[in-house]
């Protein structure tokens, strides 16, 4: 009969469930559901009776003094002591019953680390490939092993019924097996919501990623890809995708002047600005550098310090990317390689392994800035 | 004592002798600012706590129009709309919680009722109850210097680095380390006047407990007390005892962020989820403090409206008691996906459904007592309804959440909204505007209009439910708390909510403006116009400054078998006819 009643609440409550844990869960939320219409109607529907039974009417005469009914009875407290306690106990029971499943990850589970920051997630996989979205295989128990870098953070994936507060200075476990694919969405990719659920500051409601559930062909396909991407793209690339990818995207804008909570990151790059201690700073690679992995060291002015570190979570390889596309979005970065005059090259021999000389040449542009982070 | 003094009430407009009652009893201001009286005491809190309510109120508003849609409403740059909306609902709950809904019921209805249902002159320790007034003001400085700081910050951005920043922005819990780090918020303002509100509550516990031991009058056993009084009781049992947890955990957390101590914070070599267990230990057992009042109020209404005796008055009488206790147990389930031990999370989500039963018991009982009673309709029992109606949401709501696999889900979400704001707002709430109803006669002396009073209550129970149950199917569907913004499936929910909200702000409205008019057009009170057999509908309407002039006998307090009810102006008086034989209930 319940499963039946849950097709009738289907549209209105809960979502679809596309983990293991989820019919077990909605099991329970639906028995609890129609438990408690049934006890709500029947409280609320006595108390209507009774009022209107009962109700003095103008004029009447008031209740003759003495005719009081009784005004206890030990075994009516019984019974609405005892009967509620049985369905109670049940409702304990089934949700421990649930509860240690959940918490007790199967050992042959794939492991992937979960990191969060203020405002973003990074989801590492064994391989070392890493994505600011979930990517899950279906029906394989995935272990996630969650940590944060700053406050604490939520994850929460309501199609999963899976949710752990992301915890500094500890590691908090849990665990997942997909099993339904992810409907398509409105921008025609398959994914479900995943949520920060801990409030963590400004950003808090964009805290948001995907999750995608891939068959194991197309997972193996995109974790090779994932780990691998990065040294088959053009740093300038690797570096737009990266700020999207690494959270940069939530502070920074790439719009002139339009603060989100950092500086806007358009003709950043080359300037000089003003900092909170009064000196003048031009950004260079050094002090683009410097700003990823110590945000204290010199903070703009106007702005608070309040962007977490960097270090340790992003490769030289990937710092040096997101300098590089840095410098693309600002006026005084250098010229596309097709805008530089070849001196090397005889005309129609141009090469692009050939840029960094030509970049060099380059009065404005400062000198091979990729190899001199590199040094660090 | 004489006997004549138990019939104080044979003609039923009558004013005290002298024509000389508590509000007339000294005209200056500090005779109001200094006074010891325990109703003007509570006349004070009336007007602060409100202020404090509407406040609350508009950061509720604030909320729920920037929530209208899920782009910036309220300002046209993403970070400042977040930032704006963070600040609000912090507010929200600061206020609300600290401000309003824990001095609510005690400190307004019970400082003017409890000594008036004693018999007694005042309460145990008049000085207290100044002092704990003095508090009360003395921590809503606090806030209101945060909020003027936020307002000023905005305004001219300098000003942050003259007084550091303003308002406060780590929602009510203040959970570190996000309060111990975030540069963008007052917290050890707020903080330090959470700290003084919490001794506003426990001086007023406190004083409860020992005005109720020591102050009782002749013939009032503990069995024979008004069950308000029990809930007060056991209330003041758990501010003794629970707030000053509160009080340390925010001075380790002040001490944290001024000092650098690491306590809370995991970069310092704290542990943050030590903070959740020190704040849950305060701040679950105060969700009791909160209720318990409430569920008192509507015994009082339920059974005087009814007509009848109270039904199964030891089992609500210790129900409260045994909530109070109990209460005390559960505040882990607060921490289930925090990371706390498997084991620790069955234990707590078992104690947890205890409480139900309790609650459950008082519920059962209250629809019990309208059983063969001669039901009057007046605005209080309006109310009471309303209570029970709500609260039987509220309370079957949190069997979803006592669930621990289930409440995995639904933690953190709107479900947990709209739980809470069905017990706090809705149930609390209710009988709190229940409760002020009933006494208001006897307050102000004037009788409120009862078809305006009504139509109120019923708008605003309207606009509660639509403003609150579409919460808990988004929430079920899995919209998280807290979000300025939110994804487009959840916008119908919203807006839903949204205009509930400004309906039930209009019935708010309509509530202040028919107590209000009641002071000016409203007809002389009768000395007991609901036939109620507890004590302060014996007193003088108003009571006189020092109550009763020969101390009332007590009888059983729901026993309404010699009152006569005589007209509208007179309402009921006390016949020569004995009381009922009197039974254990």
């Amino acid at each position: 009969m319940i499963p039946t009643l849950a097709q009738l609440g289907k549209r209105t409550w809960m979502p679809d469930s596309a983990s293991t844990f989820g019919p077990d869960i909605d099991f329970l939320f639906y028995f609890i559901y129609w438990i408690s219409a049934a006890a709500f109607i029947l409280i609320i529907a006595a108390m209507i009776y009774l009022v209107l039974r009962y109700r003095h009417r103008p004029g009447a005469p008031e209740r003759p003094p003495g005719a009081a009914p009784a005004a206890h009875s030990t075994t009516l407290e019984l019974t609405w002591s005892i009967v509620p306690s049985i369905a109670m106990a049940f409702m304990f029971w089934y949700g421990f019953r649930g509860f240690v499943d959940m918490n007790t990850p199967p050992d042959y589970a794939m492991e992937v680390q979960v990191t969060g920051i203020k405002w973003a997630w990074t989801f590492t996989y064994p391989n070392g490939a890493s994505s600011p979205d979930l990517h899950v295989p279906k029906d394989r128990a995935v272990k996630l092993i969650l940590s944060s870098q700053d406050v604490i953070h939520s994850i929460f994936v309501p199609a999963f019924r899976m949710k752990k507060d992301v915890v500094p200075g500890r590691y908090n476990i849990i665990w997942v097996k997909a099993d339904a694919d992810a409907p398509v969405r409105s921008d025609g990719q398959n994914y479900f919501d995943l949520y920060c659920t801990e409030y963590c500051g400004t950003n808090h409601s964009n805290m948001r990623s995907r999750v995608f559930v891939h068959d194991s062909t197309s997972f193996t396909k995109w974790l090779d890809e994932a780990a691998n991407w990065i040294k088959d793209a053009k740093p300038v690339d690797a570096g737009k995708r990266l700020y999207n990818e690494k959270g940069c995207a939530q502070c920074h804008s790439t719009d002139e002047g339009k603060v989100i909570v950092g500086p806007s990151f358009k003709n950043n790059y080359g300037h000089i600005h003003d900092m909170r201690d009064g000196s003048k700073v031009t950004v260079d690679e050094n002090y683009i550098r410097e700003s990823i992995l110590v945000p204290g060291a010199k903070v703009r002015a106007g702005f608070e310090n309040v962007m977490p570190s960097f270090q340790g979570r992003l490769k030289d390889i990937e710092i040096t990317a997101i300098i590089e596309w840095l410098k693309s979005q600002s006026d005084k970065g250098p010229k596309p390689l097709d805008e530089f005059p070849n001196l090397d090259a005889k005309p129609g021999e141009s090469k692009p392994g050939d840029a960094k000389p030509a970049e060099a040449a380059d009065a404005s542009a400062p000198s091979n800035a990729p190899s001199n982070v590199e040094k660090h | 004592m004489s006997t004549a003094t138990i019939h104080p009430g044979k003609v039923g407009h009558e004013p005290a002798p002298s024509g000389d009652n508590y509000l007339n009893h000294g005209r200056s201001f500090a005779s109001w600012a200094l006074t010891l009286d325990h109703k003007r005491i509570a006349l004070l809190y009336l007007v602060g706590v409100m202020s404090a309510y509407g406040l609350g109120g508009f950061f509720a508003l604030m909320l729920r129009t920037e929530l209208f849609t899920a782009a910036p409403t309220l300002m046209s740059d993403p970070a400042r709309a977040w930032d704006f909306y963070n600040q609000m609902f912090t507010l929200h709950g600061a206020v609300m919680v600290f401000m309003f809904i824990i001095p609510a019921i005690p400190a307004i209805l019970g400082n003017f009722a409890l000594p008036l249902m004693l018999g007694a002159k005042d309460v145990a320790f008049p000085r207290l109850n100044l002092a704990s007034f003095y508090c009360w003001v003395g921590g809503g400085c606090f806030f209101v210097i945060v909020l003027l700081k936020g307002i000023l910050n905005a305004l001219f951005p300098a000003l942050a680095s003259f007084w550091g920043a303003g308002g406060l922005e780590t929602g009510w819990t203040f959970y570190t380390p996000y309060s111990t780090t975030t540069t963008n918020s007052a917290v050890v303002e707020a903080t330090f006047g959470a700290f003084i509100l919490g001794f506003s509550s426990i001086l007023t516990g406190l004083n409860f407990i020992a005005t109720l031991h020591m102050l009782r009058p002749k013939g009032m056993t503990w069995f024979r007390m008004p069950l308000f009084l029990w809930a007060l009781y056991a209330t003041s049992v758990i501010q003794i005892l629970a707030t000053p947890v509160l009080a340390i955990t925010l001075l380790l957390l002040i001490a944290e962020r001024t000092l650098k101590i690491g306590i809370f914070d995991s970069s310092l070599g704290g542990d943050p989820v030590l903070y959740q267990h020190f704040f849950w230990f305060y701040s679950h057992p105060a969700v009791y403090i909160m209720i318990l009042p409430a569920m008192g109020v509507v015994s009082e209404l339920v059974s005087t409206f009814s007509r009848r005796h109270i039904f199964g008055y030891k089992f609500i009488a210790m129900s409260s008691l045994a909530i109070a206790f109990v209460g005390f147990l559960v505040w882990g389930h607060h921490l289930f996906v925090s990371g706390q031990s498997p084991l620790a999370n069955s234990i707590f989500s078992f104690l947890t459904f205890l409480v139900a039963v309790p609650s459950a018991i008082k519920t059962f009982n209250w629809v019990s007592t309208l059983y063969k009673g001669d039901i009057h309709l007046h605005t209080p029992m309006v109310y009471a309804l309303i209570m029970i109606f709500l609260f039987t949401i509220g309370g079957l709501t949190g069997l979803f959440l006592g669930s621990i696999s289930l409440d995995i889900h639904l933690t953190d979400t709107y479900f947990v909204i709209a739980h809470f704001h069905y017990v706090m707002m809705g149930s609390t709430l209710f009988a709190f505007l229940g409760g002020l109803y009933y006494w208001w006669p006897k307050i102000t002396g004037k009788m409120y209009n009862e078809r305006f009073g009504s139509t109120a209550a019923i708008i605003a129970f309207l606009g509660m439910n639509l403003t609150f149950f579409p919460q808990f199917i988004m929430g079920s569907q899995g919209m998280p708390r807290r979000y300025a913004t939110y994804p487009d499936q959840f916008t119908i929910y919203h807006q839903l909510s949204t205009v509930g909200a400004y309906i039930m702000g209009f019935g708010m409205f309509l509530v202040l403006l028919n107590l209000i008019s009641s002071l000016r057009n409203g007809r002389p009170a009768p000395k007991n116009p609901w036939g109620s057999n507890s004590l302060e509908w014996q007193a003088a309407t108003p009571p006189p400054h020092d109550n009763f002039p020969v101390t009332p006998e007590a009888g059983d307090p729901y026993d309404y078998s010699q009152w006569d009810y005589v007209s509208p102006e007179v309402g009921y008086v006390k016949s020569d006819r004995p009381p009922a034989p009197y039974e254990s209930h």
